[in-house]
C-alpha cells in the first residue's frame, strides 16, 4: 500500500520536473526589459494593436505615410554586443529618416517558435519592414515570408531567400583573419584561447580564418576551444576565459555576445579581442582590437529602397571593403604588430588577400575543392563545417 | 599543482551563487513552499546588488540591496501564495517573468557599466601555502558567507526548536496548525528569507564573478538552483556537496574541451540536469521503504479557517 501522502508527493514532484524542463528550455528571459517612456509606448502600440484590429486600424490610418520596420533581436539591447550593434544600425536609421519611419523592436526572442509568433505580431501591427537579426530565426522567418508576400523581410546570416525575403550578413572571417596576425605575433606561449557559441559554419569559419592568419606569421601556433553552447550567459564566458588562460592560453578570441571574458583577460593579464563592439572599457590594457559590426548603412540602404518602391530580395555579404565588417583601433600592441595589421586589413580590403586562398588543407591534410578559382567561394565559407589543418581538435557533432 | 589549485578556485567561484540561492530554496521548501520565481528574484537582486554597488562605491551596500531586492520581490510571492491560496507553481512562474522584467528595467541606465569587483581575503604567508592557501584563505566574502549560511541553516533545522516547527509546517501544515502554530506567518518568513538569499546570490554575479551589469546576466542559474535542492533531497551539507558538484562538472567541462578529450560538450552540459533525474528516480525508488525526503506538505496551499 502507498500511503496517500506519498502519492501527493510524487504528483509534486512531476508538476516539479515540468516546471523544472520549462525552465531548461526557456533559459533565456522572456522578451522584456524596456528602458524608455519612447519603448514603452512602442511596446504598447503592439500589444494595444495585437489586442484588437480596430485599434490597430486607427494606428496604421493615422501613420499611412510611414513605413513601419521592425526588429527581432536574440539577445537584450543592453548585452553591449550582436544585438547592441544591431540596434544601434537602427538608431542610425531612424535618426536619417526621422519621419519617414517608424521603427520598433523585440528583444531577447528565443530562436525556437517564439520567433514566428513574434515576426507574426511585427507583421500584423502593420510593419511592412522586418528585420530578422539572428541565425536562428532562419526558418521562421522563411515560414511568416511565404505566408505575407506584400510584406519585406530581411534574416541576417542565413542562406533562405524569397521573393520577400533577402538575407544579409557580415565577412566577419576578414576580421578574425587580422586578430590570427595580430595573437599569433603577441602570444608569448604560442597557445591561443578560443570561445565558441554553437558549431555553425559562421564560428567554424572564424575559427578557421583565426588560425590561418596566425600561421601565416607563425606556422606551430596551437588553439584550444571551448563551446559554451549559448551565445549569451556571461558567467560561462568568464568562467571558459579562465580555463583557457588556466591552460597557458595568452590571448583570448570570444564568438560569443557578453564582454565577461575581456574583462577576464584584462584581470589575468592576458590579451583578447573583442567580439561586436568595441570592448576597450572593459580590457584597457588586453584589448588589442575588436571586430565591430557596422550595420547603420545596410539598413539605411534597405529602407531607402523600400522607401521609394525599389526594394527586391538579394543577398548583401560585407566586409571590410564596404564598412560593415571594420576594426576597432589597434591597441596594447608594438608599432611592429600595428603596422602588420594595418597591412593585412589594406589587403583583405582592397582584394589583394583573401583569409580562404587555397589551398586549403583540412585537418587530415587534404585540400579542398578551390570553388572561388584563387579562394574557396562564399557558399563553401557559408556552409562550413571542417577544421583546417594546425587545429588539434575535433569538430563537435561533425 | 598551480593548475589544479586554478581550478578548484574557479569551480568554487562558479558554484557560489547557484550554493547562495539554493539555501534560501531549502528553507522555503522545508516550510512546505515551492517557489519557483528564484531565476526572477536572482536576476532582481543582481540588477540592484549592481545599482546599489555603482552609486555608493562599496560592494556590502551592494550585497545589502540585493538581499532587500530579493526579499521584496519574495514578498509579492508569499502575498499571493498565502495571502491569496494562490497556486504557487503558477504564481513562481510569474515571478521569474516579472524579475527578468523588473531587473532589465532597473538596469537599464546602468547597461555596460562596471566596478571593482568583491575583493578577495589575503593573510600574508597563510594565503601564499601552496594548493590549499588561497582555496581556503583567499576567497572573497560571498564564499565564506555562503557556507557559515549552510552551517547555519543545519543548525537551525536541527538543533533549534523554530527549525523544528519550521520542518513541522512543511511536512504536515494542518497539525502544526492544530497546535497552535501560526503557519502562515511561518512560510512568509520562510519566503522572504528564500527571497534573500535568491537575491544574494544574484547580487553576487555583478559583484564578484563579472564586475558588470548587463540584462539577463542569470542566464538560468535560479533553475538549476531548484533543482540542486531536488538533488540534495533537502539536506543542508548534501546541498552544499551537490552545488560543488554542479559547478565542478560545468567548469570540468570547459576544461576537458580545451584539453581536447573529444567528449561532446553538449552531453557535459547534460550532466547536472541528468544527475537531478537520477535522483528523482531514485527518491520514489526509494519513497516504498523509508519515506519520502520532501516534505510532506511541499507545494500545497494552507488555508487556516477551513
Amino acid at each position: 500500500m502507498i500511503p496517500k501522502s506519498v502519492e501527493r508527493f510524487s504528483e509534486k514532484i512531476m508538476r516539479m520536473i515540468r516546471g523544472l524542463k520549462r525552465g531548461m528550455r526557456a533559459p533565456q528571459p522572456e522578451r522584456a526589459s524596456r528602458s524608455n517612456s519612447e519603448r514603452a509606448m512602442k511596446k504598447f502600440m503592439i500589444a494595444a494593436a495585437a489586442a484588437g484590429l480596430a485599434i490597430a486600424a486607427i494606428a496604421s490610418a493615422s501613420a499611412q505615410e510611414k513605413l513601419k520596420v521592425g526588429f527581432i533581436y536574440v539577445g537584450p539591447v543592453g548585452d553591449m554586443g550582436y544585438s547592441y550593434q544591431h540596434d544601434v544600425g537602427r538608431k542610425e536609421m531612424e535618426a536619417k529618416f526621422k519621419d519617414k519611419v517608424e521603427t520598433s523592436f523585440l528583444e531577447n526572442v528565443n530562436e525556437g517558435p517564439d520567433a514566428e509568433r513574434s515576426i507574426e505580431q511585427l507583421v500584423r501591427t502593420g510593419h511592412k519592414l522586418i528585420f530578422t537579426t539572428s541565425f536562428g530565426f532562419m526558418d521562421a522567418t522563411a515560414k511568416v515570408a511565404k505566408k505575407y508576400p506584400n510584406v519585406m523581410f530581411e534574416h541576417a546570416t542565413g542562406y533562405k531567400r524569397d521573393k520577400n525575403l533577402a538575407t544579409y550578413s557580415g565577412r566577419f572571417y576578414e576580421g578574425r583573419y587580422i586578430q590570427g596576425v595580430i595573437a599569433a605575433k603577441m602570444s608569448k606561449s604560442g597557445t591561443l584561447g578560443y570561445i565558441g557559441s554553437f558549431p555553425i559554419p559562421e564560428v567554424v569559419s572564424g575559427i578557421n580564418a583565426t588560425i590561418l592568419g596566425a600561421q601565416s606569421v607563425r606556422p606551430d601556433i596551437k588553439v584550444k576551444i571551448i563551446w559554451v553552447n549559448t551565445w549569451y550567459d556571461p558567467g560561462k564566458e568568464a568562467a571558459a576565459a579562465r580555463a583557457l588562460a588556466d591552460q597557458g592560453a595568452d590571448v583570448l578570441m570570444q564568438h560569443t555576445d557578453s564582454a565577461a571574458a575581456m574583462q577576464l583577460a584584462n584581470e589575468r593579464g592576458v590579451f583578447a579581442f573583442g567580439q561586436d563592439s568595441d570592448m576597450i572599457k572593459f580590457g584597457p590594457k588586453s584589448q588589442l582590437t575588436a571586430i565591430i559590426e557596422n550595420w547603420g548603412p545596410y539598413y539605411i540602404d534597405r529602407v531607402q529602397l523600400a522607401l521609394d518602391k525599389k526594394w527586391t530580395s538579394s543577398d548583401f555579404w560585407g566586409g571590410l571593403s564596404t564598412n560593415l565588417v571594420h576594426m576597432a583601433p589597434y591597441t596594447n600592441m608594438p608599432d611592429d604588430v600595428k603596422k602588420l595589421a594595418t597591412e593585412t586589413e589594406q589587403a583583405i580590403s582592397s582584394g589583394k588577400l583573401h583569409p580562404f586562398k587555397c589551398p586549403v588543407l583540412t585537418q587530415d591534410g587534404k585540400q579542398v575543392e578551390c570553388k572561388g578559382g584563387t579562394h574557396l567561394d562564399d557558399a563553401q565559407i557559408l556552409g562550413m563545417n571542417f577544421y583546417v589543418k594546425g587545429i588539434d581538435d575535433k569538430l563537435p557533432g561533425m | 599543482m598551480e593548475f589544479v589549485e586554478a581550478v578548484l578556485l574557479t569551480v568554487i567561484a562558479a558554484s557560489t551563487p547557484l550554493l547562495l540561492a539554493a539555501s534560501g530554496e531549502l528553507i522555503v521548501e522545508r516550510a512546505g513552499v515551492l517557489n519557483l520565481g528564484v531565476e526572477g528574484m536572482m536576476i532582481v537582486g543582481a540588477a540592484c546588488g549592481f545599482a546599489g554597488a555603482y552609486v555608493t562605491g562599496s560592494i556590502a551596500v551592494g550585497a545589502l540591496c540585493g538581499i532587500l531586492a530579493g526579499a521584496a520581490l519574495s514578498a509579492v510571492f508569499a502575498f499571493v501564495t498565502l495571502g491569496l491560496a494562490a497556486n504557487q507553481v503558477a504564481s513562481g512562474l510569474a515571478l521569474t517573468i516579472l524579475g527578468v522584467g523588473l531587473s532589465g528595467l532597473i538596469g537599464a541606465g546602468y547597461v555596460g557599466q562596471k566596478i571593482d569587483g568583491a575583493a578577495s581575503l589575503y593573510i600574508p604567508y597563510i594565503t601564499d601555502i601552496p594548493l590549499i592557501g588561497r582555496l581556503i584563505f583567499g576567497e572573497n566574502a560571498f564564499v565564506y558567507l555562503s557556507i557559515a549560511l549552510i552551517i547555519g541553516i543545519w543548525y537551525f533545522l536541527y538543533r533549534t526548536k523554530q527549525g523544528l516547527v519550521l520542518r513541522a509546517v512543511g511536512d504536515n501544515h494542518a497539525s502544526a496548525h492544530a497546535l497552535g502554530y501560526p503557519v502562515l506567518k511561518i512560510r512568509a518568513l520562510a519566503i522572504l528569507f528564500g527571497g534573500g538569499c535568491a537575491g544574494l546570490g544574484g547580487a553576487y554575479l555583478p559583484l564578484a564573478y563579472t564586475p558588470f551589469w548587463i540584462s539577463g546576466m542569470t542566464a538560468g542559474r535560479g533553475w538549476i538552483a531548484l533543482a540542486l535542492v531536488v538533488f540534495a533531497s533537502w539536506l543542508p551539507f548534501r546541498l552544499m556537496i551537490g552545488a560543488y558538484l554542479f559547478g565542478g562538472i560545468t567548469i570540468l567541462q570547459l576544461h576537458a574541451q580545451a584539453v581536447g578529450l573529444g567528449i561532446p560538450s553538449q552531453l557535459m552540459s547534460s550532466l547536472p540536469y541528468l544527475a537531478t533525474i537520477i535522483v528523482l528516480v531514485a527518491i520514489s525508488w526509494l519513497r516504498g521503504r523509508a519515506g519520502s525526503p520532501a516534505p510532506a506538505s511541499l507545494g500545497l496551499a494552507f488555508v487556516p479557517d477551513r
